[in-house]
């Protein structure tokens, strides 16, 4: 196998491992739009990071924890709808990073790739990357599975229960943030929500416990990777898309199953 | 303040609280103490600020003005009002009740014995009818040792023969572990014969006490009409031989200043 082309299949199977059992919670939670608000806003953090040079990632990550905090203090005051707020926030944010890109005109950004992805261009240090902070993600999914879950079914009672609610949603959040930077590279912007929330949805007929359609999530967000991979060298067609239709056959496939649980 | 005694220090304490949301003043300077062995009974006609009240006995929110205080490592078992699981999230009843709390499947499967609802185990939370839901969320309760069970609205959806079995179950609780329990409800009728204090809530306590005399008080009448009185007072008395304990049962008008 090519380099670049091992380097496209681990970066993919990597971000896949961990949007999987991370999307599901984003089902679970009825927090889809929140996660493609998240992503949208993540441009503006690309533009940020090369404005100031110092590194995507770490503009990505910024932007990201700041719309979160910025957004739970909009909503605590109940002046919109969360849906209302997240429609302005997406966009205005996409709109803004596009806009501060355009003015860095000595820079040649290929837009492209952001919002759509560019696995086949992933390097040895994204890898490392995506790689690394995937195996972190996955240590600390582990530590908050069981507290997160119990406040996913009911917050009040977790909380009376003894809980830390308020330091489980906030690494939660975090998250979130990360797993956006590190699928930025493979899907883009426009695309990251799929990968979350695509592979949990089609992983729920089969499942009976929460712990099963994560699992389940995790085989259909690497499977999809592999596949969506595979096409799209033997066609010439976008990959990152790609993956994203393979995320979609195999939910429509689960529509045929028999609902377990 | 809570009294020096362990014994006779609160297990809730409510002093002077006021809480509004969004200009809307929701109660009113509310003073009331819970003790352990005591069945408190919450009523009041909707949007009277019972549930705002029980959120902040529990201390899921915190009072505007006056103060709350909980006896230091209190364990408290909680039933909310409404709870809904989304059908996307696949969870078991065994499961939904050691989501947050360690315990031994046998110690699961006896709750809910006791509750009558031991075949749900294996059964989606979701697949489960409303009256079923407020017996498995009173087992998730009881799972842990507490030292308060806070209820709100415990029998929606319970049939009636349901609800009276289980208000006796509520009583053997009590007797048998000597907790508190602080009790929201609608329903007028089994809810007073198990019951030793009511505190009737309009954003400000009306009257509390023992529930035949608090059916003679015109701040309960007023409120809930001489019919609901007459019912009031008829259960309260036919029942009275079923329920057996040594509180007392002064009666104290809400307008000489609230608490006990």
């Amino acid at each position: 196998m090519e380099p670049f082309l091992l380097r496209a299949v681990l970066a993919g199977i990597g971000v896949a491992v961990v949007a999987a059992p991370l999307g599901a919670f984003i089902v679970w939670r009825r927090m889809a739009y929140f996660g493609d608000a998240l992503s949208h806003a993540a441009l503006l953090g690309v533009a940020l990071g090369f404005a100031t040079g110092i590194s995507v990632n770490f503009g990505i990550l910024g932007v990201c924890l700041a719309f979160a905090l910025f957004l739970t203090a909009l909503g605590a005051q109940r002046r919109l709808a969360q849906d209302t707020l997240l429609g302005i926030m997406a966009h205005s944010t996409l709109s803004l990073g596009l806009v501060v890109l355009a003015l860095l005109q000595t820079l040649q950004v290929d837009l492209l790739s952001y919002l759509f992805g560019d696995i086949l261009a992933v390097g040895p240090t994204d890898l490392y990357w995506i790689l690394g902070g995937g195996l972190v993600m996955l240590g600390l999914l582990a530590w908050i599975w069981r507290p997160l879950l119990a406040i996913t079914v009911h917050e009040d009672l977790a909380r009376v229960e003894g809980v830390p609610v308020a330091r489980v949603k906030l690494v939660f959040m975090l998250m979130i943030a990360f797993v956006i930077a590190m699928a930025m590279k493979i899907v883009g912007v426009v695309l990251i929500t799929s990968l979350l929330i695509i592979p949990a949805a089609a992983a729920r007929r089969m499942a009976r416990t929460p712990e099963g359609m994560a699992l389940g999530a995790l085989a259909v967000g690497v499977l999809s990777v592999i596949a969506g991979i595979g096409v799209s060298l033997v066609v010439d067609v976008p990959t990152g898309p790609m993956i994203v239709v393979s995320t979609a056959v195999f939910f429509l496939i689960s529509l045929a199953l028999p609902q377990r649980g | 303040m809570p009294s020096p005694g362990a014994q006779a220090s609160p297990l809730v304490s409510l002093h002077d609280v006021g809480m509004g949301f969004a200009g809307r003043q929701v109660l009113t300077s509310i003073s009331l103490d819970l003790r352990k062995g005591e069945i408190l009974t919450l009523i009041g006609p909707n949007g009277a600020g019972k549930t705002t009240l029980i959120k902040l006995a529990l201390g899921l929110i915190e009072p505007q003005s006056g103060a709350v205080a909980r006896a230091p490592g209190i364990r408290i078992g909680y039933v909310p009002q409404n709870l809904s699981v989304d059908a996307i999230l696949p969870l078991t009843v065994g499961r939904f009740l050691t989501l947050a709390v360690d315990a031994k499947r046998q110690k699961v499967m006896d709750l809910l014995a006791m509750m009558d609802v031991e075949r749900l185990y294996h059964s989606q939370v979701q697949s489960i009818s409303g009256g079923e839901l407020r017996r498995v969320l009173l087992a998730r309760a009881l799972l842990r040792d507490v030292d308060l069970l806070v209820l709100n609205e415990p029998m929606q959806g319970v049939d009636v023969v349901g609800q009276a079995e289980l208000y006796r179950l509520l009583g053997h609780v009590r007797d048998e572990r000597g907790c508190g329990i602080l009790l929201v409800s609608h329903d007028l009728h089994l809810v007073m014969a198990a019951t030793d204090r009511v505190v009737c809530l309009d954003h400000h306590v009306c009257c509390q006490g023992a529930p035949e005399s608090v059916s003679r008080d015109p701040e309960f009448l007023r409120l809930f009409g001489a019919e609901a009185a007459r019912q009031l007072a008829v259960y309260a008395h036919d029942l009275s031989h079923d329920h057996t304990h040594g509180h007392d049962h002064g009666h104290d008008h809400a307008s000489g200043g609230g608490g006990q």
